[in-house]
């Protein structure tokens, strides 16, 4: 049964209504358990659970530690285009803005890739908007085939596509797949996504069930921060994160934590998540989550990134530019602003300072042959 | 298990002798120079290194030009690998990028409890063996797939003692004594091995060596641990080897008093 089947039953204003009434005796008991299931998650992001974030946090570095050990993955993102069809109310490259719309070639392409391998990344993300008709799975598998020797894992975060198109990808050279939901609240997401193809709340989450089908290793999800309650939110991710990790049992599951901040168009976010809440989230997902790959961009402040090593993230971009082509140039009409705006060195000289290796690599692209 | 005690109690295996019987994995430590000097402190002569993390045209190499080949062997292994082919392509990598001969196998498809697949490594021992190389498969503590290997050619079996990166222990004992008993090649408890006193039970039990990685990199002082773990292999072997003892549900006096002390 697919996951958009399943989601049904969470129904967000139940499950608000579950995670306020959760007791501090439910967190005990959720915290008593070797490993919290995904059923003891309402009563861990509650209220309730507050006067013990100290302890989730503790578990959580803990168990990040124990699976992952002192290292974090650095990776950057790569914008090939930011054309979109879509309207999605926070974003930066939401049809109708007035930014300068832009993709790039494949020799551009190389040409900003080549930056970033000087900068020493060997695993790179590829970005788009949605607009297929003027930037799709060719022009994709085109940058893939032409970047495949200079990293050694290429994902892509670009629009959902076929089950044969993903394949293709797949054979291509790119080993993983985010795809954002965004909101698991369909009432929000339908308020979020007025048109474009990106309307299909359900269409959204069966794609990245056919990545899975396609093979992809990396399976990556989220919510974008600020748009629906957080709490619940968490609880929608773990739900679906476990849901992929038993339907694609080869697939490692990657969760981002992206936040909303300003693209340009002063969006304010409904349900905005401080910074201890961010936390809180983060550190209860681990307790549930003890496998999954926590994926942190530069959205955030380098002083929470910093605190957010030895929590539980495993993964952060670094270095990052959100327009395309701006590795070389100037680069005009940006996803989101940076907020982290150190240099890939910077970054990793941090994690080095707090006893973490910084790893550039952690696959080789032999292994897909 | 008869290559490997000899006058000397050297490890041997595949006719190469090692005077230490702990090996080291290279992973989840803070830095390269801990590593480093993890890996001295251990006193081990095998180290191996996830192929996935270095690159081996890199003279640079973060992890690599840490590694002093003319000390330990740098056993280079497979993991990442889903199946017997991305294995297979793996350890030719390794071979013609670095001129490694010996692999240690890894089939991992599942990435959480990163449980080696039996049938996949089966099939990447036959096709490696045949292609020249000496095969350390990482294996489940499965007695019959240890027949199988062997029967293969691998030149040891390396049976798990816990889901590997768990640091819960030697779960796996009833099953790895079958191996043990059943082997002619040197039996490796690899993965799963949270403390020395683990590490010990292993080597008492009769196991040729013991593998360890994120019990050390990841403690407080990984030198210290790997010293410490060092101390408990070589406790345990020297336990195995001076006979220990059986064991009894009831109590027995260390100085029996049977015949000395008349009541009547």
């Amino acid at each position: 049964m697919p996951f958009s089947d399943q989601i049904a039953p969470l129904r967000f204003e139940a499950l608000a209504e579950r995670i306020a009434d959760a007791t501090p005796a439910q967190v005990e008991i959720a915290l008593s358990r070797e490993r919290p299931g995904p059923g003891d998650l309402a009563a861990l992001v509650s209220p309730a659970a507050v006067p013990s974030l100290q302890i989730i946090k503790e578990r959580a570095g803990a168990i990040t530690t124990q699976r992952f050990g002192r290292v974090v993955n650095l990776y950057a993102p790569l914008y090939l285009s930011n054309r979109c069809t879509n309207h999605c109310a926070y974003c930066g490259f939401t049809s109708g803005s007035d930014i300068e719309r832009s993709d790039l070639s494949v020799e551009e392409a190389v040409e900003n890739a080549s930056i970033l391998v000087e900068e020493g990344f060997r695993h790179v993300l590829l970005v788009t908007g949605e607009d297929p008709g003027r930037y799709g799975v060719d022009d994709i598998e085109k940058v893939v085939t032409a970047i495949g020797g200079m990293f050694h894992s290429i994902s892509i975060e670009v629009f959902p596509m076929t089950a044969d198109d993903y394949a293709r990808l797949e054979r291509a050279g790119v080993d993983g797949l985010t795809l954002y939901q965004e909101t698991y609240d369909p009432g929000c997401y339908a308020s979020m996504h007025p048109a474009g193809p990106k309307r299909d709340f359900a269409g959204r989450l069966e794609a990245v069930e056919r990545g899975g089908g396609a093979g992809f290793r990396t399976l990556g999800i989220g919510a974008l921060l600020g748009l629906a309650p957080w709490r619940c939110e968490a609880v929608a991710i773990a739900a679906h994160a476990l849901h992929l990790s038993r339907r694609f049992w080869r697939s490692r599951i990657a969760v981002s934590f992206p936040r909303i901040v300003p693209a340009g168009r002063g969006f304010d976010p409904p349900c905005p998540v401080m910074d201890d809440e961010f936390v809180h989230m983060m550190a209860a997902l681990r307790l549930v989550l003890p496998d999954a790959e926590f994926v942190v961009s530069t959205r955030e402040p380098a002083a929470l990134r910093d605190r957010l090593v030895g929590l539980a993230v495993t993964r952060m971009s670094a270095g990052s530019k959100t327009a395309p082509g701006a590795y070389v140039t100037r680069g005009a009409g940006e996803q989101f602003c940076v907020v982290d705006d150190r240099t890939p060195a910077e970054v990793a000289d941090m994690l080095v300072r707090q006893g973490y290796d910084p790893v550039w690599k952690d696959f080789d692209r032999t292994l897909r042959g | 298990m008869q290559e490997s005690r000899d006058s000397t109690d050297d490890l041997v295996i595949a006719g190469r002798r090692f005077t230490s019987r702990l090996l080291l994995g290279t992973g989840k430590f803070p830095n390269p120079r801990t590593m480093a000097s993890a890996i001295d402190a251990s006193g081990t002569g095998i180290v191996t290194v996830a192929l996935r993390r270095v690159d081996l045209d890199d003279p640079a190499d973060s992890m690599m030009s840490h590694l002093d080949a003319s000390r330990y062997l740098i056993l280079p292994n497979t993991s990442g690998a889903r199946d017997a082919e991305e294995a297979v392509r793996v350890a030719k990598l390794a071979r013609a990028a670095g001129g490694f001969d010996w692999i240690k196998l890894e089939v991992t498809p599942e990435p959480n409890y990163l449980l080696p697949d039996p049938v996949e490594t089966l099939r990447a021992a036959v096709m490696l063996i045949d292609a020249g190389f000496t095969v350390l498969p990482y294996m489940n503590a499965d007695p019959i797939l240890a027949r199988r290997l062997e029967e293969a050619g691998c030149a040891t079996l390396m049976p798990l003692g816990a889901p590997i990166g768990t640091s819960r222990g030697f779960k796996t004992r009833d099953l790895v004594a079958i191996i043990i008993e059943q082997a002619s090649v040197p039996v490796v408890v690899d993965a799963g091995l949270g403390l020395p006193s683990h590490a010990s039970a292993a080597m008492e039990m009769g196991a040729d060596a013991v593998l360890v990685n994120t019990a050390i990199a990841i403690a407080g002082d990984p030198v210290a641990m790997a010293h410490a773990f060092a101390g408990g292999v070589r406790a345990g072997r020297e336990a195995f080897l001076a006979g220990a003892g059986g064991t009894s549900s009831l109590a027995q006096a260390s100085s029996p008093l049977g015949g000395q002390v008349r009541g009547d």
